[in-house]
């Protein structure tokens, strides 16, 4: 995949912009995956994600060639979701969005899943729940452990991305994963 | 809780992140054995571990790319003005022209090398493709220098502007208006004549 990469970013540094598209197709579903973990909202996923793909095309020229190009996209992403959750109200995840529904929020997400199959809603419940979980991090712990285990990286490619040492990452991953298993140890 | 938790607990994380070695795995092992505490605690972050991981992988809302595509810069208007301007050289050194002309010191756009081209002044020293206030000379007036540098020394009482070139100022050097520096930007240079020009005429 970075073979094909390398070459479309050659094209788009000569101008053109439909060898971009092709870069955004290989990799927006992580970057939006990324986005919505961290930020819970479907929208605000949505507007992170496509500046994630802005920013790195305006900047594509001081990407360095000799090092993977993932970790670069990444961190693009990861640097806009912290800024972004920097700038929220710390009451923003009441009101936040339900993945799959259309405008709805945890509240009214409970009052209509009772039309659902008993199973399915399990499932929803439990999804909710993790991700509720998930959100309830601080944001130093919440985005080492989205990319560790949504992301799947290695805890090296982690460091490269948020530009921390290693130590550090490891050290988060430690307390994120303290803090999350006393959120849901009783689920 | 008990007092091996602290320990304990690291050897968990450390395990968890794939870096023991057998004999801290075989200690971390058999304390889980012989200790109910730690070992629930073992399980419930196993637990957790698995819970986040069956988070489910999401796609990106239709349209993703479309919508990214159409939001980029539109460079190609840009390189099109680029390669636009190459090819009518005459017109861009006329816009200039009239800039100079409306700006109401076309007499002193006088000296031409080649593409290096600078206005006037009875103060200025010209060293290869710099021009130099020098110090303590006073020049009254805007300068503008085109493919060349500038080196304020003196002060000048008037705007300076330098196209596809740069300027110094030394610590004793003074501008009283403003100092800009054009450079490959033409499409913006294009659009400050256009306005220099509309403010003239208005
Ligand atoms: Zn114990």
């Amino acid at each position: 995949m970075e073979l094909i990469v390398q070459r479309r970013i050659k094209q788009v540094l000569k101008g053109d912009q439909n060898a971009f598209g092709e870069i955004v197709e290989l990799y927006k579903d992580k970057v939006y995956q990324i986005c919505y973990r961290m930020l819970w909202d479907r929208y605000e996923a949505e507007d992170a994600a496509q500046e994630t793909f802005i920013k790195a095309f305006i900047n594509i020229h001081t990407y360095d060639p000799g090092k993977k190009f993932a970790t670069w996209l990444y961190r693009i992403a990861t640097n806009l979701c912290i800024d972004r959750i920097r700038k929220k109200k710390p009451d923003y995840h009441l009101d936040a969005e339900v993945a799959g529904t259309e405008g709805l929020n945890m509240y009214s997400q409970v009052a209509s899943a009772e039309k659902l199959p008993e199973e399915a809603v399990e499932n929803l419940e439990l999804k909710e729940t993790i991700q509720a979980a998930i959100f309830k991090l601080p944001e130093k712990y919440r985005s080492v452990i989205v990319l560790k285990y949504i992301e799947e990286l290695q805890l090296q490619e982690i460091a490269e991305i948020l530009e921390l040492p290693l130590g550090t990452v490891k050290t988060r991953v430690h307390r994120g994963r303290e803090a999350l298993r006393k959120y849901l140890r009783n689920v | 809780m008990a007092s091996c938790q602290k320990e304990i607990v690291r050897l968990m994380h450390r395990y968890l992140d794939g870096e023991l070695v057998s004999g801290e795995k075989r200690k971390l092992k058999a304390h889980l054995e012989s200790c109910d505490n730690c070992q629930q605690h073992f399980l419930e972050l196993k637990k957790t571990i698995a819970f986040v991981q069956s988070a489910s992988h999401l796609q990106a809302p239709e349209g993703f790319t479309e919508n990214v595509l159409l939001s980029l810069p539109k460079e190609v208007k840009t390189i099109g003005m680029q390669r636009w301007i190459r090819k009518h050289p005459f017109f861009v050194a006329a816009s200039l022209f009239l800039t100079l002309m409306t700006g109401g010191f076309f007499s002193l756009w006088q000296q031409e090398t080649e593409n290096f081209a600078f206005t006037k002044h009875e103060n200025l020293q010209v060293e290869n493709d710099t021009v130099i206030i020098p110090a303590g000379e006073k020049v009254k007036g805007d300068i503008v220098v085109e493919n060349g540098n500038i080196r304020i020394e003196g002060e000048v009482q008037g705007n300076v502007t330098v196209i596809n070139g740069e300027q110094y100022m030394a610590s004793a050097g003074n501008v009283t208006g403003d100092i800009e520096e054009i450079d490959e930007a033409f499409g913006w240079m294009w659009f400050k004549l256009k306005k220099t020009a509309a403010g003239v005429f208005d």
